[in-house]
């Protein structure tokens, strides 16, 4: 990164089969558009591949949090791929076994479960970004 | 003919009509055509897992994109799958202008009933890829 980045970057898993990528990718959506507005960034993961050359800067413009629904860790391992580090991640799967959940959770009707583990992934995904701004690796408005 | 029909919605987290395409597809291959329908991880394609390759190249597969980028058709194309069709939401949309989105985590009403003329369409295309028919 030459310059000092403005935002953190923060990439879900895309996740379409699993119940946890549709938690992955609401918990994001939660912490743009709720919890932390000004300085999260995004993008569409299969971008690495279907885009043009820009999106493989992604890596190298901010620091980035990989957030991944299973221990395929697509999120994190696309990245390192085609990017570059990632600066944290998250493997919502091992999240879940710590918090101790084992009910069935649903990818196309995400009910009240659903939503409060979407809720925590977001205040995890938050502390992270925290752990970022902190450390003065992007710059703060 | 194909065994099964892999749809594959784009992974849009920027947009609502990617979560409307996703909508569609979950009616589609747990309501609609559960037997013939499946799908699987955009993401998979993107890093080459063996096992999601071998699905999308032995049997067909639809597209659903939520934007012009097409991200859902490209990955497929690029990992050598089937594709029996592709489809992007604006087109159903054009069709029918009042039902747009509310936005990416809830689509909203209108959001639902586009997500359901997307997946009787869907499910027709899962017919002519099949052979088969409700």
């Amino acid at each position: 990164m030459d310059m000092q980045p403005k935002k953190v970057g923060v990439l879900s898993c895309s996740g379409e089969a699993e119940a946890e990528g549709t938690i992955c990718r609401n918990a994001v959506r939660l912490v743009m558009e709720k919890y932390r507005p000004d300085v999260v960034t995004t993008l569409c993961l299969p971008l690495y591949l279907a885009g043009d050359t820009g999106e493989r800067e992604f890596a190298k413009k901010f620091p980035v949090i990989s957030v991944d629904g299973c221990g395929k860790l697509c999120a994190r391992r696309a990245t390192e791929k085609y990017s570059g580090t990632v600066q944290d991640a998250i493997d919502l799967r091992a999240l879940l076994e710590e918090w101790g959940v084992t009910e069935k959770l649903s990818r196309s009707h995400p009910g009240e479960l659903e939503d409060k583990l979407a809720e925590r992934l977001a205040a995890e995904i938050v502390k992270r970004i925290d752990a970022i701004i902190e450390d003065g690796k992007i710059v703060e408005r | 003919m194909a065994k099964k029909v892999y749809v594959i919605p784009c992974s849009g987290i920027g947009k609502a009509a990617a979560s409307v395409g996703r909508e569609a597809m979950y009616r589609v291959v747990e309501e609609l055509r559960p037997e013939v329908a499946d799908t699987l991880c955009l993401s998979l394609l993107v890093m080459g897992d063996e096992e999601a390759l071998e699905k999308i190249r032995k049997n067909y597969c639809i597209s659903v994109d939520g934007c012009g980028k097409d991200c859902a058709r490209k990955n497929i194309e690029l990992s050598g799958g089937r594709l029996a069709s592709s489809r992007r939401v604006h087109d159903v949309l054009k069709k029918h202008r009042d039902l747009q989105p509310e936005g990416v985590r809830d689509i909203g009403e209108n959001g639902r009933k586009l997500a359901g003329l997307l997946a009787d369409e869907l499910a027709a295309e899962v017919d002519a890829a099949t052979g088969g028919g409700e």
